[in-house]
């Protein structure tokens, strides 16, 4: 029997509030522990919490990206379990009344648009770090990250393969960082994807029992994860034993899930309405308002990158990674780069000198204004291009303009028909043999004295002009 | 026979973290009988089109604003903890099975 | 002369202030006194605060003696629920899990009272997290009634009303979940007033049940009720369900006609379980509102008779989830021989909690399990929603609504403390007013045959302090009789 795997996400992302969703306390990975915490969110006796605005709006952002609904009446509950992760054993999160649902999302898998459906985007608070490294029988804990404001997105079982499992997350990961709602480090746990895996013979319109896959810290992770998932839970079932829905944590040493938590009252969570906050009311004025300030998101902007500029699809598409990137991109050439040319040079050239330098686009010394000026000079013959590969890497150290570059190094091409003649008529008189070869017929001794002139002018001559004075000249006797 | 049993008294008390002896359980299991007996006289009121009250105040959307502010001192933080060292809580060992 | 000041009044004390007919510092002095010489008998304090009463006594007299308004209570004596928290002295619930907790903030309430000039004399005993109708929950001491040392104080502010009628304090603070501030004063012959939800801030009130707790205050007369609430009230960006409603100068309130007043009797009140002793203080009580103007209908409140069940349900729920942060990780106490994290919560707990709240945590842990959440929480909002309605359609015929606040008088310590259920039911007249949100005061109307204070209850519109505090005040004014002090005073 051919079996096919089914699969949902639920992915937490840390919203990048400046304070914490119910207090004001800092929202900081690097810090102290312990030293971002106040009676709020330490659940100290009498602390009440208060609900951020940022969250809302920003939370809102991502249900329209995702084109959810917006709930115009949604409210927090409490989910109770005792855990050292929480401060008041209970987290405030949303149960039956989600901020954001019934929304959908697309996606670019090898070219082609695939869709999932999102089930709900709801608002929570994140969780305490706890730390097993204290000593001897006893655990740390550090409440900083404790009231962070988290957004969960649950998806609907929609997805058929590890791969475009990882290809959904990557384009998530993307909406987020066009939205500005997060930084997305998986590293320091800004976004967490846990997979629902379950498979079922192929026909089949029954879902089959699933199992949800914690702990993975990437998103290749998740791709391992499920394929291990898909070959673990079809040999079970070949074998004929019967699948229970668990929690299984992700081992990514060994490469496998092992079972978590089987407690059989663990999921008894006795939600109830969070009595010291008041609901939410998103109205039409301000989604409208929040839908407004959306950015173009990335799908949409590859697809006008694509078509304005008349870039290849790949091209668009390496353009618009990331907004900052294509903001970039359009500012050169909105300062008179040619589009193919700006390309090439952001991609190739000044993405390698960003990569090496470990830097990040936003915040490089060159402007898109610099590299358009330089690719300018290019275009009206001042530099060859071969100088333009040169000075990018002063560009980009110093921040200098690169006609300043060019002026100061004496690197202007020479274009001068009777300097580079009189150049040219020295190299042929000490060249007899190639010249002679030439006029034989042997056309690659051309090669030759076009590499001697380059080299007398120490590559500044314009290589078009050398050639059609070597055309001249070679012909002449 | 009580509305609830001695069965429904043990899982209730694992969920709220608390341990009973048999002489509490059997106590609980008339008392609590007893109360929840009194409140299924709710039951006689139909409110089949009745929306459930969850604030008395008729409100909505009151937030604060995203602005940093003061966190505790160390001395603040720690004043009470039962057991601290450096800048954590510690608690015994957690073991996988605690989330209850 | 100590004697006699310790038992004036707020306002009576704020002249004799600024007229130098006496001096903070003075009165600091005496109240600590009295405290000393009558709390070995009452048992109200938990704990006092000497040194730091006396050091704001004598910065009220340096502003008063530079010519500065130090605030509308200053210099006056006021006494604390254990349940409000503060960076002085200890704030533990009267409870062994929290006992010796030092907060490092302090409750909006208690910081409004010190911000107008109030001298703030301890923490007074209470039901456990404000469980009980008696104070004999508390896991520290037992209270006695100042008008009868045999008797509980009522509860669950019992240390409040106590403090206040053995002149332990000029004001206390207390909190009303379900009647915890108006059945005490009602017991111990004094005002109590429970706010309608919203109007003072919860933050630092240690949350028993958060959508039915209010803090108001415990005083000797309506007029100090009234300066109280002045001081509490008002929005606080800490507590989102405070409301963000200008708040009256309700001293205005007082001393004004109620001829424009229609008081509504709820017949759901007037049953045979309320005994003729109690029925005939509240006709008479009546009777001296009508003599004043006052229009008198029967109007209908027809769930009464559930508001108990749904009370416990949504109380016993909500408290079940409050009390949970309690668990020896951040404060309190925690169990010695805990191994693991799971032996910390259960032996914590278990040792931490006295049996009412662990019956109250049992109880709103089962209405809110898997499978029965529909049945009972569910449920008592819905039923909440009717009461909230049955008010507010009684409010179209009256203005105020009367009745007792409690079908008896004060109990001997121990006569309900064996059957949980009889103990809930004596919460049977109070626990409305909490669900529907709206304020509710309770008078002093006279002594029982028992020699024991009975209480008048008056209910008002939400946000509708001022007509309660003018119909209060008419009575008191009128009522042709003195209350006189409790023997223990
Ligand atoms: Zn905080």
């Amino acid at each position: 029997m051919e079996y096919e795997v089914v699969i949902g996400m639920e992915i937490h992302v840390e919203i990048d509030t400046k304070s914490k969703v119910f207090c004001g306390c800092k929202n900081e990975f690097h810090a102290p522990a312990n030293s971002h915490v106040c009676p709020v969110c330490l659940g100290m006796p009498g602390a009440l919490p208060v609900m951020n605005r940022e969250m809302v709006n920003k939370s809102v952002a991502v249900g329209l990206a995702l084109n959810c609904e917006i709930s115009r009446w949604s409210k927090m509950d409490r989910k109770n379990y005792f855990y050292p992760d929480q401060s008041k054993n209970y987290q405030i999160s949303q149960f039956d009344l989600p901020l954001c649902h019934d929304g959908s999302c697309e996606f670019e898998v090898n070219g082609e648009i695939n869709k999932i459906g999102i089930t709900r985007a709801h608002l929570e608070e994140d969780t305490a770090r706890n730390d097993h490294t204290q000593g001897i029988g006893e655990s740390g804990i550090d409440f900083n990250r404790c009231g962070v404001s988290l957004l969960e997105i649950v998806t609907e079982p929609d997805l058929r393969s590890a791969e475009q499992t990882y290809a959904f997350l990557n384009h998530l990961k993307q909406t987020l960082l066009y939205l500005g709602v997060s930084d997305c480090n998986m590293e320091e746990g800004s976004l967490r994807a846990e997979p629902n895996i379950s498979v079922r013979p192929v026909g089949q319109k029954e879902f089959g029992i699933k199992s949800e896959v914690k702990n993975v810290a990437s998103f290749s992770g998740v791709q391992k994860a499920i394929e291990y998932e898909f070959k673990r839970q079809v040999k079970a079932l070949k074998k004929g034993e019967t699948l229970i829905q668990e929690t299984r944590g992700w081992d990514a040493d060994q490469g496998i899930t092992v079972p978590q938590r089987t407690k059989e009252s663990a999921h008894d969570y006795r939600y109830f309405p969070e009595p010291d906050l008041i609901p939410i009311a998103v109205d039409e004025a301000w989604e409208q308002e929040i839908r407004e300030s959306l950015p173009e998101l990335p799908l949409a902007r590859k697809h006008r990158t694509t078509e304005q500029y008349s870039l290849s699809d790949y091209d668009a598409g390496v353009l618009t990674a990331s907004r900052e990137m294509a903001d970039y991109f359009e500012a050169c050439v909105a300062a008179g780069a040619p589009a193919k040319l700006a390309t090439n040079w952001i991609t190739g050239d000044l993405q390698a000198l960003i990569s090496d330098a470990k830097a990040d686009i936003t915040n490089i010394k060159i402007t898109p204004e610099q590299l358009a000026a330089m690719i300018g000079l290019i275009e009206d013959g001042t530099i060859s291009g071969k100088i333009a590969k040169d000075i990018l890497p002063d560009m980009f150290e110093s921040g200098k303009e690169p006609k300043v570059i060019v002026e100061e190094n004496g690197l202007v091409q020479i274009s001068d028909l009777s300097e580079l003649e009189g150049i040219i008529r020295e190299i042929l008189t000490q060249h007899p043999g190639p010249v002679e070869d030439f006029r034989s017929g042997k056309m690659q001794a051309k090669g030759f004295l076009v590499g001697q002139s380059m080299k007398a002018t120490k590559g500044k001559a314009n290589p078009k002009v050398v050639n059609q004075i070597l055309d001249q000249l070679l012909n002449e006797e | 026979m009580s509305k609830i049993t001695t069965e429904d008294v043990e899982y209730v008390a694992g969920l709220a973290q608390l341990i009973l002896d048999d002489d509490s359980k059997e106590r609980l299991v008339h008392e609590m009988g007893d109360i929840l007996n009194y409140m299924d006289a709710l039951n006689e009121l139909d409110t089949e089109d009745i929306e459930p009250m969850m604030h008395v105040l008729d409100l909505a959307n009151v937030y604060r604003e995203d602005e940093v502010k003061k966190s505790l001192s160390k001395e603040d933080v720690f004043k009470n903890a039962p057991k601290s060292e450096g800048d954590y809580f510690l608690v015994p060992r957690i073991l996988d099975n605690t989330e209850s | 002369m100590s004697q006699e000041i310790i038992q004036k009044t707020a306002h009576e004390l704020h002249d004799d202030l600024r007229s130098g007919a006496t001096t903070a510092t003075a009165l600091a002095e005496a109240q600590l006194a009295h405290i000393d010489g009558h709390d070995d008998k009452v048992k109200a304090y938990l704990e006092t605060w000497n040194d730091e009463a006396l050091a704001q006594a004598a910065a009220i007299d340096d502003a008063l003696s530079k010519g500065n308004d130090p605030g509308l209570l200053a210099g006056i004596p006021i006494g604390l629920k254990d349940n409000l928290v503060t960076t002085t002295g200890t704030t533990g619930c009267s409870s062994q899990i929290l006992k010796g907790f030092e907060s490092p903030y302090t409750a909006t309430a208690v910081q409004k009272l010190y911000d107008a000039g109030g001298v703030m004399m301890g923490k007074l005993n209470m039901d456990e997290f404000a469980m009980g109708s008696s104070t004999e929950n508390s896991s520290m001491q037992k209270t006695a009634n100042p008008w009868n040392l045999n008797c509980v104080p009522g509860g669950s502010s019992g240390g409040s009303a106590a403090s206040v009628a053995a002149n332990e304090a000029v004001i206390s603070i207390g909190s009303d979940t379900g009647g915890s501030i108006r059945q005490p004063a009602a017991f111990c012959g004094c005002v109590g007033l429970k706010p309608t939800y919203g109007r003072v801030s919860r933050y630092g009130l240690i949350a028993f049940a958060s959508s039915l707790d209010q803090i108001g205050p415990l005083t000797k007369d309506v007029e100090d009720s009234a300066w109280a609430l002045n001081v509490l009230s008002g929005k606080d960006p800490h507590d989102a369900t405070s409301a963000d409603l200008p708040v009256p100068d309700y001293r205005e309130a007082l001393g004004k006609d109620i001829n424009d007043i229609t008081i509504g009797l709820p017949k759901e009140y007037f049953t045979d379980s309320l005994g003729d002793d109690m029925r005939q203080k509240i006709e008479t009580a009546v009777d001296v509102l009508k003599a004043q103007g006052a229009k008198v209908v029967e109007v209908e409140l027809p769930h009464t008779n559930h508001g108990i069940a749904v009370y416990y349900i949504l109380a016993t729920a909500e408290a079940s989830a409050n009390l949970a942060r309690f668990d020896g990780v951040r404060y309190g106490f925690r169990h010695p021989d805990a191994k693991d994290v799971k032996e910390m919560y259960t032996m914590t707990k278990s040792e931490g909690f006295g049996p009412e709240v662990q019956r109250r945590i049992m109880l709103g842990t089962y209405v809110l399990s898997s499978g029965y959440y529909d049945a009972y929480y569910k449920k008592a909002q819905k039923v909440r929603a009717l009461i909230r309605r049955d008010f507010d359609q009684a409010f179209e015929k009256c203005d105020i609504i009367a009745t007792p606040t409690t079908p008896a008088s004060a109990f001997e310590f121990g006569a309900k403390s064996q059957d949980p259920l009889e103990m809930y039911l004596n919460d049977i007249y109070t626990t409305t007013a909490n669900l529907a949100g709206v304020p509710a005061i309770s008078l002093p109307c006279g002594l029982t045959e028992q020699q024991l204070p009975a209480g008048l209850q008056l209910i008002g519109k939400p946000f509708a302090e001022a007509d309660l505090f003018r119909v209060s005040h008419a009575y008191e004014q009128n009522r042709g009789f003195d209350m006189g002090h409790a023997p223990i005073a």
